[in-house]
């Protein structure tokens, strides 16, 4: 079956190895476009079908021709991100977890 | 409008994984990784082509969630598919939203790509697959079943959105 992914976590994606992918540079949640835009959304699902169609070899990564917005240029950096600011906080949310699963505190 | 990246693109693999670190967490997650991977020509041009939609959203009833509430494969009508879907993985919750189902399953951008003639046709059937973080259930149970609803309902291929 001939298939094409479009996602947005390009090294999770090429890492793992896939026929077609569409790569969509936005924070993850939205691989298809932004949210109520239909004309980038159209279009983002055009480029897969025509990458379905032009690629000739697995691991054919095209990016789609979009931003995020640009009132949040800061986006990059915030997913999952550790900080001196929160890394305490980190290991409690983690510590909590371990107690509810009956195993034994890191911090 | 093209224009050039405002930056490299986010390397979620480092990331998770410091932040799994950063929880107390010593085993680090391994991502699966092929060194062989399949690929299929198409049979006829994509204007001919019945293609399908599979998402890694799942239903807003949670009914994909097994016994040992392990999310399981699943389906809808894209002529009934519900407005909301959840959306319950991992994914940038600060920075976006998942509010507007075309986001993450394009059914209508599908039915505006046939009317303007780049595609011949949807599947009657969109597929779920909710991400479940097990290598061999994806490749031993969810791929494989998938793939025979795909056939079922006449696909010629299939657009994969994931989160």
């Amino acid at each position: 079956m001939p298939t094409v992914i479009i996602g947005s976590a390009k090294d999770i994606v090429e890492h793992c190895g896939v026929p077609r992918f569409v790569f969509s540079d936005f924070p993850l949640g939205n691989p298809c476009g932004h949210p109520w835009d239909t004309d980038m959304q159209t279009a983002i699902v055009k480029l897969a079908l025509s990458v379905l169609e032009s690629a000739v070899a697995p691991r054919t990564t095209v990016r789609a021709p979009f931003e995020w917005k640009p009132e949040d240029p800061e986006w990059r950096g915030r997913y999952n991100r550790v900080t001196d600011e929160n890394r305490a906080q980190l290991l409690a949310i983690g510590d909590q977890r371990r107690r509810e699963r009956g195993q034994a505190p890191r911090g | 409008m093209t224009k050039e990246p405002s930056g490299p693109p986010v390397q979620y693999m480092k990331r998770t994984r410091n932040y799994y670190r950063a929880l107390g967490y010593e085993n680090d997650y391994q991502w699966a990784h092929h060194d062989d991977v399949p690929f299929t020509p198409l049979a006829k041009p994509v204007r001919d082509m019945t293609v399908a939609l599979v998402t890694t959203a799942g239903p807003p009833d949670g009914s994909n969630r097994d016994a040992r509430n392990r999310r399981q494969v699943w389906l809808g009508e894209v002529a009934d598919v519900p407005k909301r879907l959840t959306t319950d993985l991992a994914w940038d919750k600060e920075s976006t939203h998942t509010d507007d189902r075309e986001t993450f399953l394009p059914i209508d951008a599908m039915n505006r790509l046939i009317e303007a003639g780049v595609v011949g046709g949807l599947a009657r059937r969109f597929h779920g697959a909710a991400t479940d973080y097990s290598q061999a259930k994806t490749l031993e149970h969810d791929a494989p079943e998938i793939l025979r609803r795909l056939r079922e309902d006449g696909a010629d291929a299939a657009i994969l959105t994931a989160f």
